[in-house]
């Protein structure tokens, strides 16, 4: 899952992508609204995570910005002000959840995990497709009863399919949320990382269609598409 | 006197006892110039009376012929005064001889001359009126006795004096009341200001005020406005510094769980690393919110004059562990100035602040110069770098607290710097001006008085 970071602290900016990322996010740090607003234009983004006191204005303003040109983009206001009313002001203004600092890195990482499952619609935090049970908290799923770690590439291309169950994911797709911006891609990464989760969940799992991209195999005698 | 009370009743006192001291004597006086007068008149009208008694008793003054002065009317008004017994009377021939005496009257002569006259006859003084009847031959002398007249006065003022001595005490207790009632109003006011809590700042109700009150109402609702706004910022400054602090905290602790979580031990070394940094910074800031604060309350105790050419040096000497770890060469150039301040509290601050910016906003390899020169009236402090220079839009507000520059963040400032270092120039009557280098870069100049001026209010 590809986040923006929108902060200007670069200790604390440079912790967020870090520690978003040792959850299984892949993480974009920019340091101020413009910079925000640029990246989003840019690039497909899952979800941004928001400082509000930012060198040249407030995140509330970029946020009041988003919404009213309709976006539901899922926004996680990070702040030093964290008293009840500036909550309250920012998830009035169209913020989907509220951190206040200093905040854990597990609580944040599960926050935004929250945030964007809430956005595609599921209320449980574990998702069930074709006998595999997978839990994002822990990047881990269940499959016939065994338990099956993935690595943090591993799960973050089974989780792009997985959200989309049966949908054809082109692997441009895939390797945004690979990388950042900062990391070379190399060409042929995609496919190793399929082939151990084939190794791992069974080769019929994850069907190749060619010259489109990848999907998961629909379940037992049934059609794929939802 | 420090009771306004006390010196008020004692004002009023001694106004109205001077007033009344000199109606006292102007009673006494009076009285006793009417009492004379009235007197006079009864010693005029005796001795006519004797002589037209003499003459209608066919001429002859017998020697009971003084006796009929006793007959005299009493004065009118005269009360109990036993005066009408006092009158003395002699009878005289135009040939000398006494033809005639009351009883009680001097055996000498009361008079030579008509008229009124004063006459110190047997050892009292006696106050006589000579009538002078020249067909009876005779001249008729009616007096009294001075003392007895004195007695008189002295009766009559005393009855006029002692209710006016009893109203006196009357008079202060009346006095001390009013004053009392007078000044309630600042009675009122020190009760509502002693039970107010020291939060309580707003202002004093004005419109129920005494017109003497209402100068110092509002002098007092002036001062609660100053005070209000001086607590505002503090409490502002307090909560934006907090709010400040807590960012670089979750800096700190994101990296702090980042190096207990990560597998591998590459990422583990720069969370530390990123620790360590956020802790610098941290404790920069920390530092600055310090130097605010000892500048915006600058200690006003006489401090020795120091160097400024030696408090520059020290300066760029705490910072030439950061400007070696930034690969930036500080040149220092004092000249001979032998320039001195007694102002090092405010002077070091804003230097180390505007050199740690140089020196933080400079490329690797390139050199900040930091130049002390004496110009006429003024001493100039340069410091010039080679950085990125402040962005033109930013120009207008870097000095603001807390402003960080928009246009071209590095990220690493609290926006406090050059806030600190605008409050410590204006404290000491100097003035801040900051300027595009020529050929790139910023130049920073502080311009303070030689003789340092008191900071204007």
């Amino acid at each position: 899952m590809r986040l923006l970071i929108v902060e200007d602290d670069p200790v604390l900016s440079d912790g967020l992508c870090v520690g978003l990322g040792l959850s299984g996010f892949t993480a974009d740090a920019v340091g101020t609204l413009g910079d925000a607003r640029a990246a989003l234009q840019d690039a497909d983004f899952a979800g941004v995570v928001l400082d509000i006191m930012l060198p040249d204005g407030s995140g509330l303003e970029l946020l009041a910005e988003l919404r009213a040109a309709g976006s539901r983009l899922p926004i996680l206001l990070l702040t030093a002000r964290d008293q009840i009313r500036d909550r309250v002001q920012g998830l009035d203004a169209g913020a989907d959840d509220y951190l206040g600092k200093p905040f854990d890195l597990a609580e944040l990482a599960a926050r935004t995990r929250a945030m964007l499952r809430r956005h595609e619609g599921r209320a449980s935090a574990v998702i069930d497709w074709n006998g595999l049970r997978l839990d994002p908290a822990r990047m881990c799923g269940t499959k016939d009863g065994c338990e099956i770690a993935f690595s943090r590439r591993e799960f973050a291309v089974l989780q792009a399919l997985i959200e989309r169950p049966g949908a054809i994911i082109a692997k441009p797709t895939l390797e945004e949320r690979l990388y950042g911006w900062q990391e070379e891609v190399e060409s042929n990464t995609v496919e190793v990382h399929i082939h151990k989760l084939r190794a791992k969940l069974g080769a019929g799992f994850i069907q190749t269609i060619r010259g489109a991209g990848y999907r998961l195999a629909a379940p037992d005698g049934r059609d794929a598409q939802p | 006197m420090s009771s306004i009370r006390t010196r008020l009743f004692a004002i009023l006192l001694l106004a109205t006892g001077a007033i009344w001291l000199s109606a006292m004597g102007w009673i006494q006086h009076s009285t006793r110039t009417e009492v004379g007068y009235v007197l006079d008149r009864r010693l005029q009208e005796s001795a006519q009376m004797v002589a037209s008694l003499i003459r209608r008793g066919g001429g002859i003054a017998g020697p009971d012929a003084a006796s009929l002065v006793d007959q005299a009317p009493a004065l009118p008004d005269s009360g109990p005064h036993d005066f009408t017994r006092q009158l003395v009377c002699q009878v005289w021939g135009f040939d000398g001889q006494l033809k005639s005496e009351s009883s009680g009257a001097p055996r000498g002569r009361l008079a030579d001359q008509a008229g009124f006259t004063d006459r110190e006859v047997e050892g009292e003084t006696w106050r006589v009126y000579t009538h002078v009847d020249p067909e009876l031959g005779i001249r008729v002398m009616v007096g009294d006795a001075l003392a007895m007249r004195d007695r008189l006065v002295h009766g009559v003022v005393m009855g006029l004096l002692a209710p006016a001595v009893l109203i006196l005490p009357l008079l202060a207790a009346l006095i001390w009341l009013a004053v009392r009632r007078g000044l309630e109003p600042l009675d009122r006011l020190a009760a509502a200001l002693s039970r107010r809590p020291a939060t309580d700042l707003s202002p004093l109700p004005e419109t129920r005020a005494t017109s003497e009150l209402r100068p110092m109402i509002e002098a007092l609702n002036g001062l609660f406005h100053r005070v209000e706004g001086l607590r505002e910022r503090e409490r502002s400054f307090t909560a934006f510094a907090a709010h400040e602090l807590k960012t670089p905290l979750a800096g700190l602790k994101t990296q702090a769980q980042i190096a207990t979580l990560a597998p591998e031990g590459a990422t583990r070394d720069r969370a530390l690393a990123q620790i360590a940094q956020g802790v610098d910074r941290t404790d920069r800031m920390v530092r600055q919110l310090l130097d605010m604060t000892a500048v915006e309350n600058p200690v006003q105790a006489d401090a020795p004059a120091q160097d400024g050419a030696r408090i520059l040096a020290d300066v760029a000497d705490d910072l030439a562990g950061l400007a070696q770890v930034r690969g930036i060469a500080v040149e220092l150039d004092t000249g001979l100035t032998e320039w001195r301040t007694p102002h090092a509290a405010l002077l070091a601050p804003a230097l180390r602040n505007l050199l740690e910016n140089a020196i933080l906003a400079s490329p690797r390899g390139s050199t900040v110069e930091a130049r002390l020169a004496q110009e006429g009236e003024t001493v100039r402090f340069s410091v010039l770098d080679r950085g990125p220079g402040i962005a033109r839009t930013d120009r207008p507000h870097v000095t603001d607290r807390f402003y960080r520059g928009a246009a071209n963040p590095s990220g690493g400032g609290s926006g406090l710097g050059l806030s600190i270092v605008a409050s410590a120039v204006q404290a000491m009557g100097g003035e801040l001006r900051l300027n595009p280098r020529a050929g790139g870069g910023e130049q920073a100049e502080l311009i303070l008085p030689d003789a340092p001026r008191p900071a204007p209010p």
